[in-house]
């Protein structure tokens, strides 16, 4: 039975549950509501969640251990000289799984029966072009070992779909008959139905948690693993990176950070004075109607999806740096150099930097501003000398998480940027970043086991820490600069 | 006190008067002018980069809206078509593009010379060249759904070659021509003289948003179908998902939790995951969907599933907001009239915030639906030709993603892609312009003041 199937059969067990379990309340007092502890509703419900949720949950995990399960026992019947010159483990498990599912099909349609497909063997038969039939492709033919080891996974995984089936469907009517015995008028039901609903928020509460857990989890471990096979000393001290796919690879961070501090710094320089001066004017100076046109309109640049800024930086921005100010001036001749990237960037961070400004200026009590002026200061001496230092802690903060946000940014560098690790200081030349690294070295057919892949993780984690920093860091001095004046 | 008065430096304010101003005042006011004029600039500067950058893609995105046809009388010529003449479908399905492509060429010759254009200079092959090699494949798709076609005359709007296209648009000229392997002045002649008498002539791109992606050599057939189907799979994954889940943990986090170490760790890690790089967020794809789950590459249930999570959070913080903007009062008079907290809340905190709720979701769908990286990492790069099949087999279908199909067209080498890599932005930024302003709406319809 297929997991949709199933899960909607969960779903009508259910829902019958939750009306027997209705009636029955209603009968156990002949309909006389007011001797129940609780609405015939909330009857209901317990037997709804009763039966749904034990049986579901059991799926999630179930669909998750089983293809570990068989992958372990079947991956142990692959011996290594099933295993072709040029491929891997990995792929002859992938041909196993399309064999696989391939022989379903050729069953399906009535081409060969369960009996003879147990006879079957691949020395005998062309099992390539039998699977051709049914319009599954394999690159090369099949060894007797590798069919048998599809055939045995195909078993298990027909086994274990069975139990998921039997399983499920015994817990879920385990579930509704439990539950349509507990129905008595004196029965808690509302209370025992809450603590269930409370238990399922906390549950999606804490899938954020899952969340940061898995991407600790993924990057530390595939980094680990990289580590091992590359020496951390010389991927965190050198200043080399020339990945080459046949071994003995460079992989030096160093050339990716520089690429990505310098383009983060440029877009800093362009975006923290038009930001921030725009913020001024807009809390300080500009009427209120002018503020109601024109800060969304500066926020439409947040909203505009960062592959947009990737293509202006591509086809206007920076062929327009390279004809008027990279030739003429002699230094280079490239489309895609860190000021292009950065120039972009910066315009996209522009809002972030503006609107938390923004927040944090309004943010400084009124009777500062007041005071400064009763004494005859003008408008912009107030600003530069009482507003903006009581506000520098949160400007500062706002800063840095538009810092973060540059140094993470992905397709605006991957398009404008390069793919050339260099350290230079000429921001005319195209230099590479740390995201545009782990993009290049990730897409593709890539093969888990080679650093030159596995570089992406450690880069991703390098990343992951940097950025963490910087936003803890900011987000403690913003918090903290709010509570002084609140 | 008279000391202090007396001692005041007088010096250099002699003859100082409210009425005219000195030196010192002017120079005052003139930084004062100064500073405003620098964050009138600032402004200036931020509204015209946000002009710059929509014109210059408008600009270069609007020609892949319309696109060159060729109408001319083709004659299904059952001789070629169906050799045995019986209509068998297994029959005509034999017929590769080859033969309808001969066809084609022949039709198109024919009504070059009925028309009286001289073809001097120009082989037979060079004129079928004016056909996008696409259009026999459409020609034999429309036969094969309609075998009876055969052996009739009809009218075929067929595309044209992409050069001749770019012809029209101002991307091929006579002299790039001459340099070009791919085109010859003289096709640009004749395709001129096609357009004078009416065979060649320009429409709108409807292939444009239901075709799918073609191969690098024919960019006049290349099509977002594809793409926006698997974007659409993407989103439901997203909104299945990430409201049912946002919106409980955002009422456990606002209404329920009681203030502990837990719940502040919890409240700390959302607001850093919000924060975090979003290629990282296709790493953790990578490794638990893909290497660990084994779930398909480059298919829509995983870009759905990484976008989820990406999302999450940013929808938790807008809807803790929305509950929190809920006063008390409602709560208070709920539990006074003998309701349980949770049904305080599901009966009435949750009704009441529900339009806030429901913007902030769609700005986070918003956000998903444009964001590009992390799909990069989970394969949605691959060429894909065929349509996912109806959900919910087709969310485990290779498909293409609207973002990742302009980054897949700025890699090719022909410059027409950069055209449609500009139109497919236009469509996206279309999406994202609809979604925003239902938004809005919402806000404004149903916002209410406590």
């Amino acid at each position: 039975m297929s997991n949709g199937i199933l899960f909607l059969l969960v779903l009508v067990l259910a829902a019958i549950a939750w009306i027997l379990a209705r009636r029955r309340a209603l009968a156990s007092v002949d309909g006389d509501i007011k001797k129940l502890h609780s609405l015939p509703g909330h009857h209901g419900q317990t037997a709804f969640l009763l039966t749904a949720v034990p049986a579901l949950a059991l799926m999630a995990v179930w669909l998750l251990a089983q293809p570990l399960l068989i992958e372990s026992r079947v991956g142990a019947m692959i011996t290594a000289s099933d295993v072709p010159e040029g491929s891997s483990h990995g792929l002859v498990m992938a041909d196993v799984r399309r064999i696989s599912d391939g022989l379903d099909l050729v069953v399906a349609r009535g081409g060969i029966d369960e009996g003879a497909l147990d006879g079957m063997r691949a020395d005998v038969t062309d099992v390539r072009s039998r699977l051709a039939e049914v319009g599954v492709a394999l690159g090369s033919n099949v060894s007797n070992n590798v069919f048998a080891a599809a055939k045995a996974y195909r078993g298990m995984a027909g086994a274990g779909q069975l139990g998921l089936t039997v399983v499920a469907l015994g817990l879920a009517i385990a579930g509704l008959a439990y539950s349509l015995m507990q129905v008595k008028p004196e029965f808690r039901a509302r209370n025992v139905s809450e603590r269930f609903v409370i238990a399922l928020l906390i549950a999606s509460s804490l899938i954020a948690i899952l969340t940061t857990l898995g991407i600790v989890a993924s990057l530390l471990f595939e980094s680990i693993h990289f580590f091992r096979l590359y020496p951390a000393s010389k991927f965190f001290f050198s200043t080399i990176w020339n990945p080459q796919f046949r071994g003995g690879s460079d992989l030096g961070i160093w050339p990716l950070l520089w690429g990505t501090l310098y383009v983060s710094l440029i877009a800093l320089i362009v975006a923290v004075p038009v930001g921030l001066m725009s913020a001024i004017y807009l809390s300080e100076y500009a009427s209120k109607s002018m503020r109601a046109w024109v800060k969304p309109a500066i926020e439409i640049l947040a909203g505009i999806p960062t592959i947009v800024y990737g293509l202006f930086a591509l086809i206007t921005v920076g062929p327009l740096l390279r004809d008027y100010f990279a030739q003429p001036l002699g230094l280079g001749s490239s489309s895609s150099s860190v000021m292009t990237a950065g120039l972009v960037m910066g315009i996209m961070v522009i809002p972030f930097v503006s609107s938390l400004s923004d927040d944090i200026i309004n943010a400084v009590p009124q009777s500062l501003r007041d005071g400064s002026l009763g004494l005859g200061a003008t408008p912009s001496e107030t600003v530069r000398q009482v507003v903006l230092p009581a506000a520098l802690p949160g400007i500062v903060g706002a800063i840095l998480l538009a810092a973060s946000r540059a140094i993470g940014e992905t397709m605006i560098v991957v398009m404008g940027a390069g793919a050339a690790a260099k350290l230079s200081l000429n921001p005319f030349e195209a230099m590479t970043t740390v995201t545009v690294k782990i993009v290049s070295q990730l897409t593709g057919d890539t093969e888990f086991a080679s650093p030159e892949t596995l570089v992406a993780f450690a880069l991703g984690l390098t990343l992951f820490v940097m950025t963490l920093a910087l936003n803890i860091f900011a987000l403690y001095i913003v918090r903290k600069y709010r509570e002084q004046y609140e | 006190m008279t000391d202090a008065t007396a001692s005041i430096p007088r010096a250099g304010h002699h003859g100082a008067s409210l009425l005219t101003l000195d030196g010192r005042v002017k120079r005052r006011n003139a930084a004062e002018a100064r500073f405003r004029a620098y964050g009138l600039t600032a402004i200036v500067i931020a509204l015209l980069a946000l002009v710059w950058l929509l014109f210059s893609i408008l600009s270069a995105g609007s020609p892949a809206f319309r696109q060159t046809f060729i109408t001319v009388p083709v004659m299904l010529d059952p001789a070629v078509l169906d050799k045995k003449g019986a209509r068998d479908p297994a029959d005509l399905s034999k017929v590769t593009t080859v033969g309808y492509a001969k066809v084609l060429a022949k039709g198109l010759s024919d009504a070059v010379t009925a028309e009286g254009i001289s073809t001097a200079e120009l082989s037979d092959k060079d004129i079928a060249g004016l056909l996008s090699e696409e259009s026999a494949a459409t020609l034999r798709n429309m036969v094969l759904a309609d075998p009876a076609l055969i052996g009739q005359t009809i009218e075929f709007t067929a595309l044209a070659n992409g050069r001749i296209d770019g012809y029209y648009k101002g991307r091929v000229t006579m002299a790039s021509a001459q340099l070009d392997s791919n085109v010859k002045p003289a096709q640009l002649v004749l395709a001129d003289a096609l357009k004078d008498k009416g065979l060649l002539g320009r429409s709108f791109n409807t292939g444009f948003l239901t075709m799918p992606d073609a191969s690098d050599k024919r960019p006049e057939a290349a099509g977002l179908g594809v793409a926006i189907v698997g974007s659409f799979y993407m989103m439901i994954v997203v909104l299945v998902l990430s409201l049912p889940i946002g919106v409980a943990a955002s009422i456990y986090l606002e209404e329920f939790a009681p203030k502990n170490r837990i719940t502040d760790v919890i409240e700390v890690n959302i607001a850093n995951l919000a924060a975090v790089p979003s290629i990282v967020y296709g790493i953790l794809g990578l490794a638990a969907f893909i290497n660990f789950a084994g779930l398909p590459q480059s298919a829509p249930i995983v870009g759905g599933l990484v976008l989820t999570l990406m999302t999450l959070p940013r929808i938790i913080i807008p809807t803790r907001a929305a509950l929190k903007a809920v006063p008390p009062s409602i709560r208070d008079a709920a539990l006074g009239v003998g309701a349980s907290k949770l049904q305080s809340v599901f009966h009435h905190v949750l009704p009441l915030a529900m339009p806030g709720i429901l913007t902030g979701m769609i700005i986070g769908l918003a956000q998903a639906l444009g964001e590009t990286a992390p799909l990069l990492l989970i394969g949605m790069v691959a060429f894909v030709r065929d349509f996912p099949a109806a959900p919910p087999e087709g969310f485990f279908d290779p498909a293409a993603a609207l973002p990742v199909q302009v980054y897949n067209w700025t890699q090719r080498a022909d410059p027409a892609f950069v055209e449609r890599a500009s139109g497919a932005i236009i469509v996206l930024l279309v999406f994202l312009l609809a979604m925003n302003a239902l938004a809005i709406y919402l806000r404004r319809r149903f916002e209410r003041r406590w």
